[in-house]
């Protein structure tokens, strides 16, 4: 079976004063059907960037330069990136629906929540009325809430974790095969974080659909992830299944990173930062972009950018120097 | 190093709230040794920034008392005042909004040291002004000196804050989220620095954060407090809170935080609470605040009586079913 999502080489710059950012380089995944993929990687480094281009919401100033983003459902594929005018909006919500980061503001003030689906439902021709009224109460009968409670409210009569969580039920709300969630548990507290992981668990085992979720917590991606990501200055520099990514990465960044998140189990453990700060993303370092932090960078890492290759089945890998792991 | 640097006395602080009053911090007491590591944890609106603020002296109490060196910090004038203000300093979250975007990292060092005295002449300012940034870490100093603050990251400019809070060597320290908006590739080396900072001048530090796997990372030494609803629940030595936590708000919390390995987060088991509703702080639960959530609440006398802190198993516990046991 075709992945849900093949995106391939795509590239996407923004257009700065001081120059051109390249945001997203030449970067090609797949997301298979009913497969959670985890973006992670320090902020600047274009997670969010690779979210909104698949969906084409970035900003005007943005461009994506090349790629595809080829997306399959029932026999048919489409590249996501072509798509214009009617098509895109079809596209959008019912097979791509995107939960943005900035949760708490992405509800519109003055609307109930009971129009916020009513909205949603109209403008792309979805049920109404009593039908539609039934498909949300279940909706946010999975995500946890009370319907009752939450049909008539405004957004700002909840909080923080019920906004979160009546913006999944309403992204699920056209039955997308695909959901994007941009740091779904930033900015949340603890509790609130442990209950919208466990509704996301649970909608994966009720509901048929793949999952991109973008996050600089390491331990969202351990609990949540069938597959992680690792991304560095726009590029994925390690691609493997959770448990590979956490237990022998081979990338030094994504090894970098697991060493530099403290836990709670265990004795204190030594932990250390990855020395210097992420590139600048208009002017990049030569060769591997990650040279300059890099342990094991040797004259060919300044020189030549190692592109991602398969090291074992299902783990890539873009680094000249793995095997000295 | 056994004399209290800062006790808090039955400190309490409210705000009015649209004709009503919030209790921010609900009669929390506290003392931290000379050279200690506290670090409070608890989730936003728990009071952890105001008790923070309260003994930086930016916020007065509205009742009970803060004491630095024995001394109760509202009462102090002349040059006592000014021991405490330049012995207690404080770092704070945003090390964008913190620094002045016109000055250079010279004079924003430069400045206290000046202002209050601590260097003569311009040669021995920029000299110490070199040393203090060596000491964070930012070498070789001279690459700092003429730069501006939107010149360096976030992480070096969270260093310039604590060279700055150093200038006037203090002996205690706030730390508030202040590495929260840091990238977490650099976290643990700020920490770091701040350890050794702390080794090396016997600094005391109250960390204030809302993550509690860092919180015990930095005070594997010495003791984490956890706040809910304005209160003190649990004060233990860190390795006891996170090994043995008694407290079932702490039992929760603990239990809820994903870990970065697969198999152990997805193994681990997560305490329900009764309820998922945070009481607002306008409508606080009677008796105990956790009442209405906790897992192990044991009746009437939760809902009617606030248990206070007391002694149980080396570490102190607000909570009326641990303090039933002992």
């Amino acid at each position: 079976m075709p992945p849900t999502l093949s995106v391939q080489n795509l590239s996407i710059e923004y257009a700065a004063r001081r120059g051109k950012v390249r945001a997203i380089r030449n970067v090609s995944f797949d997301v298979a059907r009913g497969d959670a993929l985890a973006l992670i990687g320090e902020s600047g480094s274009g997670k969010t960037t690779l979210g909104l281009g698949v969906v084409q919401l970035l900003p005007s100033t943005a461009k994506i330069t090349q790629g595809n983003a080829l997306y399959h459902r029932d026999n048919k594929t489409i590249d996501a990136l072509t798509l214009k005018g009617k098509a895109l909006r079809e596209f959008r919500w019912k097979e791509c629906a995107m939960v943005f980061q900035s949760a708490l503001n992405s509800l519109n003030p003055v609307l109930r929540i009971a129009d916020q689906f009513g909205d949603t439902a109209r403008a792309h021709n979805y049920l109404q009325g009593r039908a539609l009224k039934e498909r949300a109460e279940h909706l946010l009968t999975l995500v946890r809430l009370d319907p009752e409670r939450v049909w008539k409210s405004f957004p700002h009569e909840l909080s923080g974790g019920m906004r979160q969580r009546v913006l999944i039920a309403l992204g699920l709300l056209l039955e997308p095969q695909l959901l994007i969630l941009d740091e779904p548990t930033t900015a949340l507290d603890i509790l609130t974080q442990r209950n919208i992981m466990d509704v996301l668990k649970e909608l994966r085992g009720k509901l048929d659909f793949s999952l991109i979720f973008i996050s600089h917590d390491l331990s969202l991606a351990a609990e949540l992830a069938d597959r992680v990501a690792t991304v560095y200055a726009g590029k994925i520099v390690e691609f493997a299944d959770v448990t590979t990514t956490f237990k022998t990465p081979a990338h030094p960044y994504t090894i970098g990173l697991i060493n530099a998140v403290p836990t709670l189990q265990g004795a204190k453990e030594d932990l250390t930062s990855i020395p210097g700060s992420p590139p600048d993303l208009i002017e990049l370092p030569s060769g591997c972009k990650f040279h300059p932090r890099c342990p094991r960078a040797d004259a060919r890492c300044k020189r030549d950018e190692p592109e991602l290759e398969e090291i074992a089945s299902g783990h890539r890998v873009a680094c000249w120097n793995w095997r000295t792991t | 190093m056994s004399n209290p640097i800062l006790t808090l006395n039955h400190v309490t602080r409210t705000f009015a709230v649209k004709r009503q009053t919030i209790k921010a911090v609900d009669d929390v007491s506290l003392a931290i040794r000379e050279g200690e590591i506290v670090c409070l944890v608890g989730e936003s609106g728990c009071g952890k920034t105001t008790t923070g603020k309260m003994i930086a002296g930016v916020l007065p109490v509205s009742s009970g008392e803060i004491l630095f060196r024995n001394q109760n910090i509202a009462n102090l004038r002349g040059d006592d005042r000014k021991q405490y203000r330049l012995g207690v300093q404080m770092i704070h979250q945003d090390p964008y909004a913190s620094l002045n975007p016109t000055h250079t990292i010279a004079d924003i060092i430069a400045a206290p040291l000046r202002h209050h005295g601590f260097t003569r002449g311009d040669a021995a300012t920029r000299e110490r002004v070199r040393e203090l940034l060596a000491r964070v870490d930012l070498t070789p100093p001279d690459d700092y000196l003429e730069k501006f603050p939107h010149q360096l990251s976030g992480g070096q400019r969270q260093r310039v804050s604590i060279a700055r809070a150093l200038t006037v060597a203090p002996s205690f320290i706030i730390a508030d989220e202040a590495v929260s908006m840091v990238d977490v590739s650099i976290r643990i080396s700020l920490l770091n620095t701040l350890t050794k900072l702390k080794d090396a001048m016997g600094l005391a530090v109250l960390f204030i954060t809302h993550d509690l796997a860092l919180a015990k990372y930095f005070a594997w030494e010495g003791r984490i407090g956890v706040m809910y609803l304005g209160r003190l629940v649990e004060l233990a030595p860190a390795r006891d809170l996170v090994e043995r936590p008694q407290h079932p708000y702490t039992q929760v919390l603990l239990s809820a935080i994903p870990e970065a390995d697969p198999e152990v987060t997805r193994r681990k088991k997560h305490i329900e609470l009764r309820s998922m509703d945070v009481p607002s702080l306008l409508r606080l639960p009677t008796g105990c605040a956790f009442h209405p959530r906790c897992p192990q609440f044991i009746g009437a006398v939760c809902e009617q009586n606030v248990p206070g802190l007391l002694e149980a198993n080396g570490a102190r516990v607000a909570c009326h079913l641990v303090n039933r046991k002992t």
